[in-house]
């Protein structure tokens, strides 16, 4: 690995040595910065080049926002330079930053919802006729800016109004405005849907073609192979390579970012270990394409063959059916035919939803009579743009949010009136979209957030067991690898990536019966990212009934059985994770097909 | 029709200490600072316009010191909370408290009084002069101006945007370079001066000061903010609503149909019933009251 990197950052420099005349965009070198006793940065560098797209990646918590925010002068750095464009700009304040062509779009957007798209672009630097702010010329400066950069937007509409890709169009918008020529980008893929992330990459090629210089940090592998020039993987706080995105692959990457090998599928998500080991990967796309590249092999006869040997062998070790059915057809045989825990859709679901209607802050049928159904072992992604009813669908299953008409039943039961408390006793749990503001207190303790929602049973008359408390949030720290694994660390405190496993650690005991997952894995770095579906893969076998929402097709395509398509307020289509992929999804979540 | 003509301009003549106020209100809090001082502020220029127009002996004097007044408690209020980070809600709550004290402890020293102050310069003709001679008072034309002005100030001017930036997403206006702070300590000390202004009024209306003239209208003012949604010429006619309810009020004390405490409760009762069902899900400015890092 180190050679590698060394390689790496070599053969770069070499290339720098063959353009010696022209400083680089960026030259950060032995940044350091401090956070009280935290050191986010220990000898960080950066090195960019001139009009090229340059990532940074890096686990949670490796120090690539902390590098970016010294860049772009929101810290001064502890310790070493920051040169831009030639010039030692170290210390340098936003204002600093601003005037000298640097803008930061940030990774929590920082519009003014109530202000036009016009206002927020020329805000601080408004066009003036004597005492007024000059409307129509802030307007029609910002048409011909939209012009010439290729991005669109309506200058007099309310920000509010925006959807998650056209606010981030503005606030790239804001940085052209100021004349920026290096642009920092905070993940600004993690909040947008497939079609925006696309639109993304495909407006910073545009602005990168009109001469300026791109820097983001990004969590998507496989996008970022397609978009960058060159990448700089961090961790630690260190920087450990720097490469040409052209010559490296994101298994690579993956690997020099965790400090270990990562197993990635063909869409650059991770693989679980405990999938593979158990044989369970079933609906992986490596499975998926082997049981295909095999089809061949087998005539139908012997695939039914097969199963007849299962079936009058009654209920056989699992070990016998597995050698059996191998003996017979080939050793390639699909794995899929040969796991038990494959949904049989003939049992009872876990969850059915029928006819639901769920009113929503906009809409008074944000989901309309909405049916699904989901069988124990089986996990149903469900895809779409953001916005389409699937918070307000998951809120409803979980008791958060009332519902208008319709049932709701777990095992038979039907829970359409009961408390949040009831469903959760009686085994639903909820992996919130959003972990700060629903799945964590983030000023309690690391075991008092294992426990929300379960304090009843750690206390006794009233009292919470401090002991039983702290033994439950050790071995929850130690299953899951939370980090720092100190039960009384503030949840405030922690990784994104440690925040969220948390939650999951929480929502998944070992006795509940349907979880409701949603964006389980948004923000998160790579390996934790690889846990987390180590977990509901886990799950799914030992027979629970999963609801996976995720703006990640990705995600969704790797671990689910099934794939329902939600477009306003309603189901679209359900396929099987075999005839789903992204080409056929697209044209659903944008409403394109019914 | 002689009555009705009599409930508008007493309509007019009530709501002008609102509109001023309310104005103030809506600066402030569309800054992102509470308004709850509103009524200290109001106290605080009815004081002032007293003093300065008893030594001066010009009710213009009296508006001057008036402006000084609300402005120096504005900037108090800023300073606790801009530069200390104060709670916006207890620091209103001490300004109202000390201006009460602080009236009575200097109607004491300067007037020998605990109750009142001598007659002195005002504008309009002293004593009952009769309804038109309400016009005579130059701060009527001021009172009706001062909503249009302020919409025109916080829609068109660039102070305005900055204003309703700070109010909405302080983060994203220091991202671009605009100081917070700036804007606000200009916003609430305007608002002090505005507010200051209804004081003015009705210190030199009645040409002289009261205990505690004020009489909650400064809560008043700020629930026509409310009312109003935070947009200057809604709380304008919400004022304007307050102040008919009141001159009804008078008029039916005077018919004597119902015992008077109910009477004047009218008002505050359709304060209370606009609060709660005219506003329906009014959104305030999405800093509005939020302590800054």
């Amino acid at each position: 690995m180190r050679e590698r990197a060394d390689q790496g950052v070599s053969r770069a420099a070499g290339r720098g040595a063959g353009s010696a005349a022209v400083a680089p965009a960026v030259r950060m070198s032995g940044v350091c910065k401090f956070f009280g006793p935290v050191q986010a940065n220990s000898e960080a560098s950066l090195e960019v080049q001139a009009g090229e797209i340059h990532a940074v990646v890096g686990e949670n918590g490796a120090g690539k926002s902390t590098l970016l925010r010294v860049l772009a002068g929101l810290y001064a750095p502890d310790g070493g330079t920051v040169e831009v464009f030639g010039r030692d700009v170290t210390g340098w304040s936003t204002s600093d930053a601003i005037a000298a062509g640097v803008g930061m779009v940030h990774q929590h957007f920082m519009l003014v919802p109530t202000l036009t798209v016009a206002e927020n672009v020329v805000l601080g630097r408004e066009p003036m006729s004597g005492l007024t702010y000059d409307r129509a010329t802030a307007e029609s400066r910002l048409e011909t800016l939209s012009r010439e950069s290729g991005l669109a937007c309506v200058p007099s509409r309310l920000v509010s109004e925006l959807s998650v890709g056209e606010a981030q169009r503005v606030e790239i918008l804001k940085t052209l405005y100021r004349g920026a020529t290096l642009l920092i980008l905070d993940e600004p893929a993690a909040v947008l849907s497939p079609p925006e992330v696309d639109e993304l990459w495909r407006v910073l090629r545009t602005v990168r073609d009109a001469g300026a210089t791109i820097v983001l940090v990004t969590h998507k592998l496989d996008e970022l192979m397609e978009v960058t020039d060159r990448i700089t993987v961090m961790r630690h706080g260190k920087t450990v390579m720097r490469l040409r995105t052209s010559e490296t692959t994101p298994a690579a990457i993956a690997t020099a970012m965790v400090g270990r090998a990562v197993r990635l599928d063909a869409n650059g998500m991770p693989v679980g270990a405990d999938a593979a080991a158990l044989g369970l990967a079933a609906s992986t796309d490596e499975d998926a394409g082997a049981a295909d590249d095999h089809g061949a092999e087998l005539d139908g006869a012997s695939v039914s063959e097969a199963w007849t040997a299962i079936l009058d062998a009654g209920a056989p070790p699992d070990e016998m059916i597995v050698s059996s059915a191998r003996n017979r057809i080939t050793r390639s045989a699909p794995a899929a035919i040969i796991s038990a825990p494959t949904p049989t859709y003939a049992d009872v679901p876990r969850l059915r939803i029928t006819a639901l209607t769920v009113p929503g802050p906009r809409s008074p049928r944000a989901v309309g009579a909405l049916s699904l159904s989901i069988a124990p072992g089986e996990i149903l992604g469900l895809a779409g743009v953001e916005g389409n009813g699937q918070t307000e669908l998951i809120e409803a299953i979980a008791g958060l949010r009332a519902t208008t008409s319709g049932t709701i039943t777990v095992d038979g039961t039907d829970v359409t009136r009961y408390s949040i408390g009831k469903r959760l006793a009686l085994g639903i749990t909820h992996i919130p979209e959003d972990r700060q503001t629903r799945g964590l207190v983030l000023d309690y303790s690391i075991a008092d957030n294992l426990i929300l929602g379960r304090q009843t049973h750690f206390s006794r008359s009233g009292r919470i067991d401090r002991a039983r408390t702290l033994a439950f949030a050790e071995d929850r720290i130690k299953a899951f690898d939370i980090r720092p694994a100190d039960p009384n660390a503030l949840a405030r405190s922690l990784s994104g990536g440690n925040q969220q496993k948390i939650v999951v650690a929480r929502e998944m005991p070992a006795d509940f019966r349907v979880l409701l997952a949603a964006q389980p894995t948004r923000g998160v770095d790579v390996g934790a990212i690889e846990f987390i579906h180590d977990q509901l893969r886990a799950a799914r076998c030992a027979g629970k009934a999963i609801l996976l929402v995720s703006a990640e097709l990705h995600e969704i395509l790797a671990l689910s059985d099934r794939v329902a398509v939600m477009y306003r307020g309603r189901i679209v289509t359900i396929l099987p994770r075999a005839a789903a992929s992204e080409d056929v999804l697209g044209p659903f979540m944008t409403g394109a097909a019914s | 029709m002689k009555l009705t003509l009599l409930l508008m301009l007493q309509t007019l003549r009530i709501a002008i200490p609102y509109l001023f106020a309310a104005s103030g209100g809506v600066l402030a809090e569309r800054a992102g600072i509470v308004s709850l001082t509103l009524e200290g502020f109001m106290l605080a220029g009815a004081f002032c316009a007293t003093l300065g127009s008893f030594y001066f002996g010009n009710p213009w004097a009296g508006v001057l010191m008036g402006l000084l007044g609300g402005c120096l408690f504005g900037a108090l209020h800023a300073v606790a909370t801009i530069r200390f980070k104060a709670d916006q809600i207890v620091s209103a709550v001490a300004i109202n408290l000390m201006v009460v004290g602080l009236t009575r402890f200097f109607l004491r020293l300067a007037f020998d009084s605990s109750s009142n102050s001598p007659r002195v310069a005002g504008f309009g003709r002293d004593g009952n002069a009769g309804a038109l001679a309400t016009f005579e008072n130059p701060l009527i034309w001021l009172g009706v101006i001062v909503m249009p002005a302020l919409a025109w100030v916080i829609t068109r001017t660039r102070f305005g945007l900055r204003v309703r930036a700070v109010g909405e997403k302080p983060e994203a206006a220091a991202t671009l370079g605009v100081s917070v702070s700036r804007i606000r300590y200009r916003a609430v000390i305007a608002s002090g001066a505005l507010a200051a202004l209804g004081g003015c009024y009705l210190a030199l209306d009645q040409h002289q000061f009261t205990d505690q003239m004020t009489a909650g209208r400064g809560f008043i003012a700020l629930a026509a903010v409310i009312v109003g949604r935070w947009m200057p010429i809604r709380a304008g006619i919400a004022c304007l609503l307050f102040a008919f309810a009141e001159a009804m009020q008078i008029q039916v004390q005077g018919a004597g149909v119902l015992p008077s405490q109910f009477v004047s409760m009218i008002p505050y009762v359709l304060t209370l019933v606009a609060l709660a069902g005219l506003v329906g899900r009014a959104v305030p400015p999405a800093a509005l009251g939020r302590v800054e890092g």
